[in-house]
């Protein structure tokens, strides 16, 4: 690490010991995940250095950012559009934790089955691990599955949380639903900053998150080639880091590592030879350091071509649309994105499953992995109907069931090997 | 022979050479016990099972050293150590179980695997070749290690608690299939007064219980072969043929399976190299 950020941590109030502890961890964990990869992109140096410094000059940069009264907004869910906290010139960082860290004390709040994901952002925040929590004027959480709902009712307690409620189908009134709770959030959002929206600052805004989406889409849509030009845990990296770093720098950082991997896709350079089997990855989210099942698919003798997920896909399909003379025009144009985000909470859910079949045949796919959390019901049971789907579809699938705990890799690593096995040409 | 010609040292090695049968070996490293097959190409030429300890690398070295081989490849929990100690490709068991099982019995079929601590059901074309596979969850609910721990508990060996089996009645039942909490439930119903033959009975019904949902996800017709150390269980084999209605085949060396696939693939790569290099 470039600096000692030891001074802000402690004026943040983490627990160092704790602190250095989970950097420890972290940092052990990507010099063998990530280092350890042959031909990555050069490009990729940028976020080998954004994660080195994650915890240090990001959390400076948010720190200066308040200094000059902008607000910091954390958030845990896709469906929290970042085009009204970027029209609030406020900043917008993710706050999902992705290690068994902190796991006993977010054991006294929540039920002990209760998913990794939610008992990690519990522990992370109880634990005083987590600077971005620090750092932040304001939590947003969502009414999406039942876990985080309940979690949230405890957690309001804990932090300076604001709850967004959820459509769970996707008829008129669902849509009407996710508007009226937009433009409350936008009203708290002006009040929080004392910024007024007008069309010009949301314009703005939804410009800033749409080229964002265009550069990761750039990168995403090249894995289609064979051999494909980036291994799939650097294309989740990218899709990680999208959430923590400042918007305008990651963007040109990504078109970056695209314009190298067009170069890479026209000479016929790869990451992987022609002949390794191309996975795509279905289900829930990833978060940092959750690198555990791709780690597992890609030292199995597979490649990644495609993440069907929050961090993944999901994130970047479809813009919104600019066009529009008045607030609630441009409103309605991002319920219209957003409200076809196809997460396992909604009822049904028929455009996630044509998706995933889509998005196997444009990447040409040798078959999907469907990685879902223990005790995650959306995911873990929509996991029937993708079995189905993709079996009409001649798709072969693997379910995986997993948290975020190392014990299961011995039957983890043999199911994957007997998978690519399986579907080795 | 002519007087005063001699054939060159090297013509002799080379029909030495060609007398020489390769061999390649397969070894199945599983959670309770190691397994080793070589085969020439035609048969099983030796074949050894050890119990797994500590030592799993010393154990490996000892089965190893006393066979001659061309080309070896590992299965089985333990396989990275081979990867890395012998410098021999791996191969995951569900694909060696696939291979091994389709050398005696040809045809699509339905593989069972109750081994130590997994259970696996693989869907094998006729070409030996995986089409589907389930296997269990994490714990070792239902596996060769559960009925370890329960005859442990019953004060029987191994072999004499799948023998015990004229239960007075079938109707008793054994809730839990954590390992852990079925030995109190067993211990609680043997302080009722319960006879071990209703135990013994009731533990196996609830393994079945929770295999056959397993075996309907992937089996849909034809033939199912049950392999592993499990299948050397009587009971639970009648059990399974009168749940399925069917006659479950067993290989002649149920646990071997795995390692002969393993020892078939070594003889595969070594022919494909040969035919390479005559090339």
């Amino acid at each position: 690490m470039s600096q000692d950020w030891a001074p802000m941590w402690k004026e943040l109030g983490l627990d160092l010991k704790a602190h250095d502890e989970l950097l420890n961890v972290l940092g052990k964990f990507y010099n063998d995940i990530f280092m350890s990869q042959k031909d990555r992109p050069q490009g990729m140096q940028y976020f080998d250095f954004v994660m080195s410094e994650v915890h240090g000059l990001r959390i400076k940069e948010l720190l200066d950012a308040k200094a000059q009264s902008r607000k910091v907004i954390a958030t845990f869910c896709l469906y929290i559009p970042e085009e009204i906290a970027l029209a609030t010139n406020a900043v917008q960082v993710g706050l999902c934790g992705g290690a068994e860290m902190g796991f006993n004390i977010a054991e006294k709040y929540l039920p002990r089955n209760t998913c990794s994901l939610i008992k990690s952002f519990f522990g992370f925040s109880e634990a005083k691990i987590c600077p971005y929590f620090e750092a932040s004027d304001l939590v947003v959480g969502e009414n999406t599955c039942d876990g985080k709902k309940k979690a949230y009712e405890i957690f309001k307690d804990l932090r300076n949380l604001y709850v967004m409620d959820m459509p769970n189908m996707k008829h008129e009134k669902g849509r009407e639903l996710l508007k009226s709770e937009y433009i409350k959030y936008l009203q708290m959002m002006e009040k929080l900053t004392g910024k007024k929206i007008t069309v010009e600052s949301l314009k703005k805004g939804i410009h800033i998150a749409n080229e964002k989406r265009k550069a990761i889409g750039r990168v995403m849509d090249l894995r289609k080639h064979n051999p494909t030009p980036i291994s799939g845990k650097d294309a989740l990296l990218i899709n990680q880091v999208a959430f923590y770093d400042d918007p305008l720098r990651f963007t040109d950082s990504v078109n970056k590592i695209a314009d190298e991997c067009e170069k890479r896709v026209k000479n016929k350079i790869g990451v992987v030879s022609k002949e390794t089997p191309r996975i795509l990855v279905s289900g829930c989210p990833m978060a940092v350091p959750n690198w555990k099942v791709p780690h597992v698919i890609e030292t199995n003798g597979a490649v990644i071509v495609g993440e069907e997920s929050c961090v993944g896909m999901r994130n970047i399909r479809n813009l919104v649309s600019d066009k529009g003379n008045t607030v609630e025009q441009l409103v309605d144009n991002l319920v219209d994105r957003y409200f076809k985000i196809d997460c396992a909470i909604f009822t049904p859910n028929k455009d996630r499953l044509d998706h995933i079949v889509q998005m196997a045949k444009d990447l040409k796919a040798d078959g999907v992995v469907h990685y879902s959390l223990q005790f995650c019901t959306p995911y873990n049971t929509e996991s029937h109907l993708v079995e189905n789907t993709l079996q009409k579809a001649k798709i072969p699938l693997l379910k995986i069931e997993t948290d975020y705990s190392m014990e299961d890799m011995g039957q983890l690593n043999t199911r994957v090997q007997a998978f690519v096995e399986m579907i080795k040409k | 022979m002519k007087e005063g010609f001699t054939y060159p040292p090297s013509f002799f090695l080379f029909l030495m050479n060609m007398k020489k049968q390769k061999t390649a070996a397969g070894i199945d490293v599983g959670s309770r016990t190691i397994k080793l097959v070589v085969y020439d190409g035609k048969q099983i030429v030796h074949e050894k099972i050890v119990d797994n300890s500590y030592n799993t690398s010393e154990l490996i070295k000892q089965l190893l050293d006393e066979v001659r081989y061309d080309a070896l490849v590992a299965a089985g929990y333990g396989r990275a150590l081979v990867e890395i100690g012998w410098n021999s490709p791996s191969v995951s068991e569900i694909t060696a179980f696939a291979i091994g099982c389709s050398q005696e019995f040809p045809g699509e079929k339905t593989v069972l695997d109750i081994g130590g601590q997994d259970t696996k059901v693989i869907r094998v074309n006729d070409q030996g070749k995986v089409l589907k596979f389930e296997m269990n969850d994490r714990c070792a609910a239902g596996t060769g290690k559960f009925f370890e721990v329960m005859a442990k508990t019953l004060n029987l060996t191994l072999d004499d608690f799948a023998d015990l089996f004229e239960p007075k009645k079938k109707t008793l039942k054994i809730n839990s299939l954590c390992t852990v909490f079925a030995e109190s439930e067993v211990i609680s119903l043997l302080a009722k007064g319960e006879s071990r033959e209703n135990i013994v009975y009731a533990l196996h019904k609830s393994v079945i219980n929770k295999i056959i949902p397993l075996i309907k996800k992937v089996h849909t017709t034809g033939d199912i072969v049950f392999c592993g150390g499990c299948a050397k269980n009587h009971l639970l084999h009648a059990l399974f043929e009168e749940e399925m209605n069917q006659t479950i085949l067993i290989p002649r060396s149920p646990q071997l399976v795995g390692a002969y696939g393993a020892s078939v693939i070594a003889m595969n790569s070594l022919l494909k190299k040969q035919s390479q290099d005559m090339k």
